[in-house]
Parts: structure tokens; sequence; C-alpha cells
């Protein structure tokens, strides 16, 4: 599996560390957020078969976080991007 | 003795497989086999379906009829059965666990793996070889110290070994000085073992078959039907099956299944890969775990080394895994077993497992009544097989759950109950 890093470009998955799942948000309001928030945001998955949305550290190149969209059933990367940016536009296909 | 009394005694002669029913075959050049089960159309409706037709389906399917007289059952397989995990584990059973949720369900399979091939009728080739884990540090000693405790306490066998006692149950480990990682000793479970995995699939399915349950493969269910909060039936590709009760046993495709009831669960499917090497005289005695770092190896009665070791980390339901996990699982073989080097491996798989968020399984009621889950199984699904189906079972029957899986209700995460073996947290690719 080839992981195209935005930065150092495709590289081999075994210089990335896997985070999980990037559609996951925090939420912004922890005073008020029920158990419920909660219960989705540390345990809930989507876990789909086919693209997933996943956060990839280039932990031996650059050590940069990347957002990735990734085939689960084929393996193929769709598309990355800086994981401070979403995946659109401008994002290496 | 009349007629039709010596019929059904040979009847009965034929299903049950005995030394004797060689011998009488013998007489007829053992033209007498007949299928171990039948392969029967679907019905429109059954009292129980259940979906997945692995070990812990049929399993299930066997003790619903068993101990609960629930024989109008049906189990679908999209496949064929024992084709998922079921064929692609490496068939260790244990039951050496820390914390009281797993210890007594774990310890309570093994008690029904001791006795399965006399229940089944089935030799099932459970071989109580023992399980070793390595140790190699003093830290690790204490750790070990800990969790042979905790099983005692427990009521299950742990013995703590001493380097020497190591050496004497594994002489071909790497005792040199040049060893990287030192064996300081290890925590052996001498009632845990091996067991036969396409044996125990068959076992069960012929079990359950002779008590009425249908097998019914080559049927993917594609959906359900549910009102009002209650399950009705589900949709196959063979038609659409009504059922009073559901219960799902699809391992790694438990998110995808379930997302069709509504259903959103706190399980990652990842892979884990496992290999197979030429076959050899004998050179593992037991199970032996590796302490620093993820290995697990035995020999298989054919004579290949079986291994294994960590997932290979990202979500997949892919059913095979990449190079460098194979690289990574040999390196620490090598470092454990260094006269591996010249083997030839002979085949590598890969499993998708359904890697719950605490590392424990989820087996129990689901949010849809006359739903059952059994699912979040990650490594521990071979060896859980019997219990798994024996309590899954209960469940369905009772429409609660036995006090050995009350503790492995899915609702355990939204309590803060969870059942975290290795205390890495909610990261599944961790555990």
């Amino acid at each position: 599996m080839l992981i195209r890093c935005p930065w150092c470009g495709e590289r081999d998955v075994s210089e990335f560390s896997y985070l999980g799942d990037a559609g996951k948000v925090r939420p912004r309001d922890p005073e008020r957020a029920t158990r419920e928030d909660w219960l989705d945001y540390v345990y809930i998955r989507s876990n789909p078969r086919g693209p997933h949305l996943e956060y990839w550290h280039h932990a031996v190149g650059c050590r940069q976080w990347i957002r990735v969209r990734r085939d689960t059933l084929t393996h193929e990367v769709l598309a990355t991007a800086p994981a401070n940016q979403p995946l659109g536009e401008g994002a290496a296909e | 003795m009349t007629l039709v009394h010596q019929t059904k005694d040979k009847a009965r002669a034929m299903r049950r497989y005995s030394l004797w029913s060689v011998i009488r075959g013998g007489l007829s050049q053992q033209e007498h086999w007949t299928p171990a089960w039948r392969d029967p159309q679907p019905k429109e409706s059954y009292d129980v379906v259940i979906v997945g037709g692995g070990g812990h389906g049929l399993a299930t399917a066997y003790y619903l009829a068993k101990n609960h007289g629930i024989t109008n059952v049906a189990v679908l397989e999209k496949g064929y059965i024992g084709s998922g995990n079921a064929g692609r584990n490496t068939t260790i059973v244990r039951s050496n666990y820390l914390l009281e949720g797993n210890a007594h369900f774990y310890e309570h399979s093994l008690k029904l793996w001791e006795g399965l091939s006399r229940d089944l009728n089935y030799n099932v080739m459970f071989s109580q070889r023992g399980v070793l884990n390595l140790a190699h540090s003093d830290g690790q000693m204490d750790q070990f110290a800990r969790r042979g405790n905790a099983m005692r306490l427990n009521g299950i066998d742990a013995e703590l070994l001493t380097r020497d006692e190591v050496r004497e149950f594994e002489p071909n480990l790497d005792f040199s000085a040049k060893a990287r990682f030192p064996i300081h000793g290890g925590l052996l479970q001498r009632r845990a073992g091996t067991a036969r995995h396409d044996a125990v699939v068959w076992g069960y399915a012929r079990g359950a078959d002779q008590r009425g349950v249908d097998i019914i493969q080559n049927c993917e269910v594609t959906g359900f039907r549910i009102e009002q909060g209650r399950v009705l039936g589900v949709e196959t590709t063979r038609g659409t099956i009504s059922a009073k009760k559901v219960g799902l046993a699809v391992a790694g495709h438990t998110t995808e299944l379930a997302r069709k009831a509504g259903l959103r669960l706190p399980i990652e499917s990842h892979l884990l890969q496992a290999m197979v090497s030429e076959p050899l005289k004998p050179l593992v005695n037991g199970v032996v775990t590796f302490g620093a770092g993820h290995f697990y190896i035995s020999q298989s009665d054919k004579g290949g080394l079986v291994f294994g070791g960590d997932l290979d980390g990202y979500n997949s339901y892919a059913q095979r895994g990449n190079l460098p996990m194979v690289e990574h699982v040999l390196e620490i073989g090598l470092s454990m077993l260094p006269n591996l080097s010249r083997l030839r491996l002979l085949r590598h798989w890969a499993g998708v497992m359904d890697m719950s968020m605490d590392g424990s399984p989820i087996i129990g009621l689901s949010p849809i009544k006359g739903l059952y889950l059994n699912c979040g199984w990650c490594y521990g699904g071979f060896k859980a097989t019997p219990a798994s189906g024996w309590t899954f079972a209960y469940t369905i029957a009772n429409d609660a759950p036995h006090k050995l899986n009350e503790p492995l209700a899915l609702n355990r995460f939204e309590r803060g109950y969870v059942i975290d073996e290795t205390g890495n947290g909610p990261v599944p690719n961790r555990h």
C-alpha cells in the first residue's frame, strides 16, 4: 500500500502510523455535551466497507499529520491532504 | 428384533460416528456414509434466524436446539459455512485473562472445549498442549504473577515458570547469550491448547442439523424487516424470511449488517494476518507467545508452524494484508526462534476482525427488540466459539443475557463499564 504524502509524495505504508477515523469531531462545549455526545465521539465508529476518511502520521518521514480518503475494501488511496485542510480541491489524487 | 427396529438402529448407527460404524462400513466398502448435514430450501418463517454460518452462528443454533429445545431455526450463510474467520485463525484456545468479565466467560468456553468432541460426536482435535507466555524482564514476571494469581483466584489453572522451567517445556527457543530479549520466565496455562478449526464448524453444523436446524448456504442477508422497534424477519438473496428473533454472528461485517437495521456500533474492522510454514518434525511443543513483541506460534498436527502477530493496523475489509506486517511478524519470530530462519512459508492469509473499542466482545441484546448481537471478537473469536454459542443461545431463548455474558453487553460503553484487558483505551488497533 502506497500513501501520497502531500509533502513527500508517494511513500510506503510502513513509513506511516495510523490514528483512525477522521470524521469524528470532539464535542465543542464539553460542559453541555450529553452522555450520547460523548458515547458517539469516544466509541461509535462508522467503519464503512468502502471509502473511509482517516488520519495518518508520516512518522518516519516528514512527521506531518495527513488526512486520507482510502477504500477499506481495495486499499486504494483515493485522496490525501494536510490534516488541517479538507479533502477537496487541490487534494493530491 | 423387528425389521423396523433394525432399520432404525442402522440409521442411528450411521448417523453416529464411532469405531463400530467404521468397522461395519468396512463390510460395504464404506459406502454407507451420508452427508453430515442437509442442504434445505429456506422456509418462509422460523422462530429464530441466525445470520452467519461460522463457528459462532452454528454453535448458537446447536445450543438453541440442545439446551433450549428451540429447533425451528435457520442459519443463513452468504458463502459456505466456515468460510470466514472460522477458517482464518491460528486455532488457539486459552482462558488466561486478567479481568473478571473475560475470565469467567473464556473459562466456561475452555470447559466446553474439554468435552466438545464427545458432546458433538465429532473429533474437534482439541489438544491441551499448553499456552506459554514468555517474560523478558523482571517487570514482566511481576505482571505475569499478578495475572496468574488473578486467574487462580478465578479458578483457572496458571503456573509461573522460571527460565529453567521454560527451557524444559520449550527447549528450542533462543536461550543463548546472544538473545536480544533474554527469557526470564513465563506464565503457563497447561489446559489451554489448540483445536481443529474446520472440525469445530462441521461438528456444530452436523449437531445442529441433526436436531432440526436448517443450514442455508449461499444466502446473503440484505436487509431487515423492522416495525415499531421489533424485528420481524430478514430480506435475503433467496427471498424474505420471517423470524420472531434474529441473531447476528457475522464477525468483521457486523457494522455493515447492523447499519441496515439502523444500529451504530463501537467496532472497527481490522486485518489480522497469519501464516503457516512447510511441515517439520516436532519443534514447538505448545503454543508460545513472545513477550517483547507480538508473536504467537504453535505447530499443527501436520507439522506446519502456525503463527501470527499484530493487526495491520488500519481499517480494512480486504481479507488480505500487506507485506510490511509479514516482515515484522517474521522478524519477531526469528528473535524468539532463530532456527526458523531457513524455513519456507507455505501460505499466509488475513481475516477481518471486528475490533471493539475496549478489546472485549459484545454479546447480548440490541436496542431493537428481537435482534441480538454477537460481535466485537477482536483476536478472541476462535477460542470463544463454544461459550459464544452457549451464552448467545441462552440470550436469544430468554431474551436476557446469561450471567456469563452480562458484563459483555453493548451498553457497557455508555455506562462506563468497559473491559479493557490491555488498558489501551478506546483505540481498536491497539487491542
